[in-house]
Order: C-alpha cells, then structure tokens, then sequence
C-alpha cells in the first residue's frame, strides 16, 4: 500500500457532508395508518363518514384525548401517570358533592380541578423529592384516589346535577360539541407550551437527559412536579366532561383510562424513554383508538372482540413505527 | 492459543514471524460516509499492536468488523493464513477473538463469576447451575492475572480496573488469542494503569496478541510493539513503536504539523473572580482555597480519586459544602445548586459530556440554548429572533461543525460535542469557567482548538479553571497549577517553575522527592 504524503501540511478538515434530507416516516406512518382506517370505514360502513358520526367520535374521543395530553408532557420527562383514571373519578366526585351540596357552579368546577391539580402535585412531590419510580408513586395514587372516592361516595353515583352542567357535556357551540371544543383548547395550549415556550424545552430536556438538564441549571424537580400536576389537572377537566355527559359522578368512572391514555401517546410515536415525542402525535393517536372504536361498533362487532382487535391494531402500529423510525434514524418530532 | 505454524515461543526467536491476522484492503461504507477505505492490518503473534488516528480515522470501524458487528463492503481477513468470514460476534469469538469495548458490556447485579461465564455456565444435571466449579474456575482465572477480585461480588459494585479485569478474564476463559482493548484506560487511575500494563505484558509473555486503541499516546509508546496509523479511513503506515517518536505519530495522525500544540499566549491578569477559602466535603477534600483570575487560566493537577473533580462539583453546587467561603466577584456567594451558580455567571464543563454535559437526544440549538432561557424569553415564551442570534453566534464563535442547527448531538463527534458545551456556557454569559478534564476523548486537532478556546476565555477576561489529569496539558496551559493529592492542595507551582516530576511527585503525596530529583 502506498504511503501518502504525510507533510500535506494545512490539510482542510473535511467538512460534513449536507445531511439528506429525512422524511419524517414515524408521523408520516401513523398518518397512514389512520387514513387507511378512516377509508375502510368509510367504504365498509355508508354512516361512517356523516357529519353526525364524526363530531360524535370527536366527542367521544375527547376524554381520552385530554388526558392523554397531560400523560404526553409525563412520559416525555421519561415518567408514567397511572393515576389519571383514579383522580378523574374523585374529581368527578368532588364537584358532583360540591353541587349538591349548594356550592356555586364555577366553584364546584374549581375544587374538582383543584383536586385533580392537588393529588397530581403529590404525585410530582413524591417523584421529584422522594425519588420514588413514577410508577411505583402513581400505582399506588391509583389505588389512593380510588379509595378516596369510593369513601367520598359511600360506593353511590352521585346523580341529577343540573342544566348548567349537563351544558358541557352535550351542548354545543355553533355546531360543535363543547368537549369538542375543550379538547381542541388543551391541545393548542399543549401545544404552544411544548413548541414555543421554555417550559417545553426543559420537559424535553429532562426526558432526555435530567442530570444534564440540572446542571445547565433547570431547576429538575420544580418541573417534573408540574408535570404530574398537568396531568391530574387535565383529569380532572376529563372529569367535568365525563360528569356533564353521564349526569351523574361514578365512583367506578374511568377505570383503566390510564391504559387508553398510554397507548394514545406511544401510537402517537412518544417514547416512553422520554425525551422525544410529540403532542400531534398524541392526538392522532387517540383519534385512531376512538375511530377504531367507533367503526367497530358500526360494523356491530361484538364489544368481546373488539378489544382484542384493538390490542393487536396497537401492537401492529407501534411495530410499523418501530421499523420506520429505525430507517429514519432517531429523530424527534417537534 | 498455538498458531497453526510456529508456536509462540519460536516465534520469539524468529524474527519475521507469520502475522496471526492479517486484514487486507478493508472497505467498509456507511450511508454518505467512507468510513474506511482499504486498510491494512497485520499482528503478529504475542505482539501488542496499537491503532492509533483521530476520531473519525476509522479505528472504530475496523474493530467492529474484526469484532463481526460489521460487515466489511471489500477486502478480506486472513486468520492464521486461512481466509475467514465474521458475520456475528458470537463468530469472532469462536475464532478466538475478544473484544473489550470502552462500555465494558456486563450485567450490573450479577457478580465476577457469573459474568465470567455468561452464556458459558458450568451446569450439573443439564440444567442447573454448578455453583462450586463456577467459582472455582473463576478464582483461578482471576487468580492467574494477579488480581485480587472476588468472584463472589457484585459487578456494579467494582471498580472499572476490577471490571476489565473480569472482561479480560473472560477472553482468557474462552481462549481467545487476540485481544482487541478499546480505550481500557480511560477511566483509570495511574496505578492502575501500570496494572493493567503488567497484566498486558503478561499476556503478550503467554503469546496472545493485543490489540490496543487509545487517544493517550503516551501510553502508547510504552505499551505498544508496533503501531498502525489511520487517517481518515485511510491507511497511513505501520511502526515499529522505536522507529517513531511522538511528534512523527502526531503528523501522521493528523496529516499536517501541529506547530503550537499549546497555543498558551500570556495574558495579565485582572482582579480574583473566585476565591475560595477552606472548602471542606467530609470524606472528598479538605481545607481548599485558593483563587482564580479573569484572564488566567488556573490548573488544578491530581491523581484521579485526589478530589479535584469534586472540588469544581461543590463550587458549581452539585455537592454540599460542609465549611469554607466562596466569594464571586469580591462577594459573599451561597451557592446550593447549579442554578445558582449559574446565575453568579459560573459554567462547569463536566467531566463526562455524555452523561452530564449534554441531553444526547435534542439538537445544537436546544442544548446551546439550554441554560440561557431566562435570557431569550418573555413571558415564558422563546423568542425565535434571540434564540436564532445566540445560536448563530455561538456556532461562529466556537466553529461548531454542524449539518445544521437542528442535527442531533448525538451525531457530532467528540470534539464538536464538547464545543457545545462550552459554547451554551459562553452565551449564558459565564465569566468563570470551569473545566474539568476538557479534551478526555477529543482527538488531537479537537484539543488544540479547544486550547486556543480556553487562550480566548482568558484574553476576553474570564477565569479559567482547568482541572486535568493529563500532565502534559496541565504542564502546558496553566499559568498557575495547584496540585491535589488525597482531597487536599498539596502544592501551588507557577508556569515558570512547573515540571512534570514536580507536579507527579505531589500529585502523589511526595513533593520532597520532586524537588530533590530535580
């Protein structure tokens, strides 16, 4: 082999060369996916694509998909909520009490928010000083917050709550659905704060990388806390829809909407190492588990099957995405 | 362990002696990438052959694919003069092959001996472990390198010296005759390094080969028989390690000559920016003080494990103090986190970016802009104009080299990546400075940059602090080196009276003995 010339002195450093430029196959799989599904829908089923059935799975869509965007900002610190389910139930509960009690309408509204925001503070406190794993802290929240509202209620739906309230659940604002309208609120407030505002930045950041993210100053703990108040807050905003619609505050209402939650963020290509993911994704993603919903009750699928096929429609979405994102390189969707 | 010719003993005696391996005009292509482009490597029996070149050379490429986690695009590999292929680790090994990679690969909570043999356990009646002949073999390879590990602890629970002597344990368990040791000692302390080397050299005595990777070429030149050159997935030649010196090696590593390798220019100092006094962390040092001053660059010397990495970690508020005064800017300063020091206008360049200096997975922009949010900001929201100004500037300033604003860090390479930690201390206004081991990993052309950053810091009035284990740097940046030995200050020298005997002999607890040698 021929030596070469090693005094080619003042060699330039050889520049990179131009990055080529990267579909963003993961968003761009998921979008696949829910289009493919809303064409088979409507191919298979005639009342699938009707102005009614669509604001109706908006709707329906809409408690799942407001707490799955305070569960997106939880797992995007590489934390998990399992509680949500629990503190929408005791949320409900308070404010359906509170009603009943003579309280105010706002008033009720706000203790229940408050409490949602309140046990999520607790929930943040005990992962960010006790240094407790979020799931071992939010399992046990799960079963805390259950507790509470099974005590609260005496075990009894509490029923009957008024015009106002009902309002929220099944009125409408020229045409639209208010939980419509809610969701479409705490999404373009999600979104501004993870794209255009610090707070954003930071929760990327300590997903990423919190011990970075502290010495670059971040104050760690302050906003991990806020996380997990996000996210019981945004329960309990769930909590006022679910109340409003049904009429009534279960003591059993949202019994495994964490597990809803979860998949709407990670089909929405979050990962739940933290630090990359994206709050459209998660909207997409629960759009994709109320239309499957939806179709499947149209095509009469007994509710047996359908969650089975709803289990394998996850697993094979998030496989997909698996691959795609393997082609594309590890790439965080703002 | 006997080569298909002559066995090892002869091969002392026969001076050309058939290499074990030869690895012949090795292509290999990534995506945009040449990683290498027809290299050659020859090892000999029990000779211990170093690959040495920047990062970005191609040593990393080539050992994988000895290793069988790549798979070379051109070329061929002879073993013991047969043609092989090494489609998969699991190959290599099989072949004799063992490598040690940098991130030593072991399972944390399970202990020496059960590393030892993963995948390999001596069972009783098929399917149970035999716990007694597991230890005992354990033991005994442990025991033959000299050692003191106890098979029955804790993987996590030892040191990485300890550690790698389980790896290598392990590539002796599984009679492997080449050994390939990627960067071994880069988070050793010195003794035991000169372990480590006893320990090569007894390897080299039972005619194993080793292959040895590192930046330190230093060590290089002590350890090494023969040395092979990279250079931008190019070969450039091989040595015998007493037909080259280090300013030849350095040449042909970068391909041009480093005129200043330490850039140092004198520059007055201004008034103390830091000063502390009686620094104590119970069980980490004792009684620090000392000052440092705008446009200086202070070297703080010291074993690994002298406390010096900490002292800048209590400074910048990552550890409690338990007593002692720090002043910044001629004031009282409390500092309980990093983010107040932060906001008292002090950086710290951690000792591991990876882990400590940056968030792998965001992009130049966000770690860049990661502690000057208050700055760009209003009302909680990011200001694109003044992030947009303070990362272009940023970039020009340090000469990130960069696809684009948005590319990954995780992407750059070491030198580029340590840049940016510097570069978001510099815009979040930060007017002291503390480095601790600032070019650990970064290639030969990455460090000089790096030190003719450190000569701008000075010049435009920052203090300085560079806490380094590497003499030569230390010997050549600082204008004044205090030097650590066992959590304690153990000497303060000027630039003028430093000497790297002066600075070894206190560093370990010997200060008389330098100054008499000299």
């Amino acid at each position: 082999m021929a030596q070469p010339d090693v005094n080619a002195v003042g060699e330039a450093p050889a520049r990179p060369a131009p990055a080529p430029v990267r579909l963003n196959l993961q968003r761009f799989g998921l979008t696949i996916a829910f289009v493919t599904l809303v064409a088979a829908l409507a191919l298979l089923s005639p009342s699938f694509l009707t102005a009614e059935n669509l604001l109706n799975v908006a709707r329906q869509v809409s408690i799942n998909a407001i707490i799955a965007a305070g569960m997106t900002f939880v797992i995007l610190t590489a934390g998990i909520d399992l509680s949500v389910g629990s503190l929408l139930a005791l949320a409900g509960a308070i404010m359906a009490g509170a009603l009943k009690g003579g309280v105010p309408f706002a008033l009720s509204l706000l203790a229940g928010l408050a409490a949602g925001a309140g046990f999520g503070v607790v929930n943040g406190l005990a992962v960010a000083y006790g240094r407790v794993a979020p799931f071992i802290v939010t399992l046990a929240m799960l079963t805390i917050a259950r507790g509470a509202t099974l005590v609260y209620t005496g075990g009894r739906p509490i029923s009957d709550l008024g015009p106002a309230f009902d309002w929220l659940g099944g009125g409408d604002l020229g045409g639209i659905p208010v939980p419509v309208i809610i969701m479409v609120l705490v999404f373009a407030a999600a979104y501004v704060m993870l794209t255009q505002m610090v707070v954003g930045r930071y929760v990327y950041a300590i997903g990423g990388n919190a011990e970075a993210a502290r010495l670059s100053g971040v104050n760690v703990s302050r906003y991990t806390v806020l996380v997990y108040a996000l996210s019981g807050l945004l329960s309990a905003v769930a909590a006022v829809i679910l109340t409003a619609r049904l009429d009534s505050a279960q003591p059993t209402a949202g019994l495994g909407y964490e597990l809803d939650a979860i998949a709407a963020v990670v089909l929405g290509g979050t990962t739940l190492m933290g630090g990359e993911g994206s709050i459209g994704g998660t909207l997409l993603g629960a759009f994709l588990i109320g239309v499957l919903n939806n179709g499947l009750n149209l095509l009469n699928v007994s509710s047996f099957y359908q969650q089975v096929v709803k289990g394998l429609v996850i697993l094979l979405a998030v496989l997909i995405d698996q691959r795609l994102r393997r082609r594309g390189g590890r790439r965080r969707a703002a | 362990m006997a080569a298909a010719g002559a066995p090892p003993t002869e091969a002392k005696a026969a001076p050309a002696a058939e290499p074990i391996l030869r690895m012949r005009r090795i292509v290999k292509e990534f995506p945009g990438v040449q990683a290498l482009a027809g290299v050659d490597l020859d090892v000999l029996p029990g000779e211990v052959h170093a690959v040495v070149g920047e990062n970005g050379a191609g040593k990393s490429t080539l050992i994988r694919i000895l290793g069988g986690v790549h798979r070379p695009d051109g070329g061929e590999i002879l073993l013991r003069g047969q043609p092989v292929a090494i489609p998969t680790p699991r190959r290599a090994r099989e072949l004799g092959i063992a490598v040690i990679h940098q991130e030593l690969n072991q399972v944390g909570p399970l202990s020496a001996a059960e590393n030892l043999f993963l995948g390999d356990e001596p069972r009783r009646w098929r399917w149970f472990m035999d716990w007694d002949v597991l230890r005992a073999r354990a033991g005994a390879l442990l025991d033959a390198l000299g050692v003191p590990v106890d098979p029955r602890a804790r993987v996590d629970l030892l040191s990485v010296a300890e550690r790698q002597t389980v790896e290598i344990a392990r590539a002796l368990s599984l009679k492997a005759d080449i050994l390939v040791m990627d960067e071994p000692t880069a988070a050793l302390t010195l003794e035991e390094v000169d372990r480590l080397f006893t320990i090569i050299g007894e390897l080299r005595a039972r005619g194993v080969s080793v292959i040895y990777i590192s930046h330190r070429l230093e060590e290089i030149f002590r350890v090494a028989d023969r040395i092979t050159v990279l250079r931008d997935g190019h070969y450039i030649g091989t040595y015998a390690a007493g037909e080259i010196d280090m300013d030849g090696l350095i040449q042909r590593m970068v391909g041009r000559r480093l005129t200043e390798k330490y850039p140092k220019a004198p520059i007055s100092s201004g008034p103390p920016r830091l000063a502390v006094r009686g620094l104590t962390a119970e069980g980490l040092f004792w009684d620090v003080s000392f000052a440092a001053h705008g446009g200086e660059i202070l070297g703080i010397a010291g074993l690994v494990g002298s406390g010096k990495i900490e002292v800048a970690h209590a400074i910048f508020g990552m550890i409690p103090l338990d007593r002692g005064e720090i002043d910044v800017e001629g004031r009282r300063a409390a500092i309980r986190s990093p983010a107040e020091a932060i906001a008292l206008g002090i950086g710290l360049v951690p000792e591991d970016r990876k882990t400590l200096g940056l968030v792998l997975g965001m992009s130049v922009r966000d770690n860049l802009t990661l502690p000057s949010m208050g700055r760009i900001s209003a009302a909680g929201v990011v200001r694109k104009d003044k992030e947009r100004a303070l990362v272009e500037e940023a970039v020009r300033r340090l000469d990130i080299r960069a696809h684009g604003r948005d590319q990954v860090v995780r992407d750059l390479s070491g030198g580029n990546q340590q840049k940016v930690v510097v570069a978001k201390w510099l815009e979040a206004g930060a007017t002291i400075l503390l480095l601790c081991e600032p070019t650990q990993g970064i290639d030969v052309g990455a460090k000089v940059e790096m030190y003719r950053l450190m000569v701008e810091l000075a010049r435009a009035g920052v203090a300085v602090v560079m806490i380094s284990s590497e003499m030569p740097e230390v010997l050549g940046m600082s204008d004044r080196i205090l030097v650590m030995h066992e959590g304690r200050i153990s000497a303060e020298l000027t630039r003028g009276e430093a000497t790297q005997e002066k600075i070894l002999a206190s560093a370990s607890g010997r200060p008389d003995r330098g100054a008499a040698g000299r």
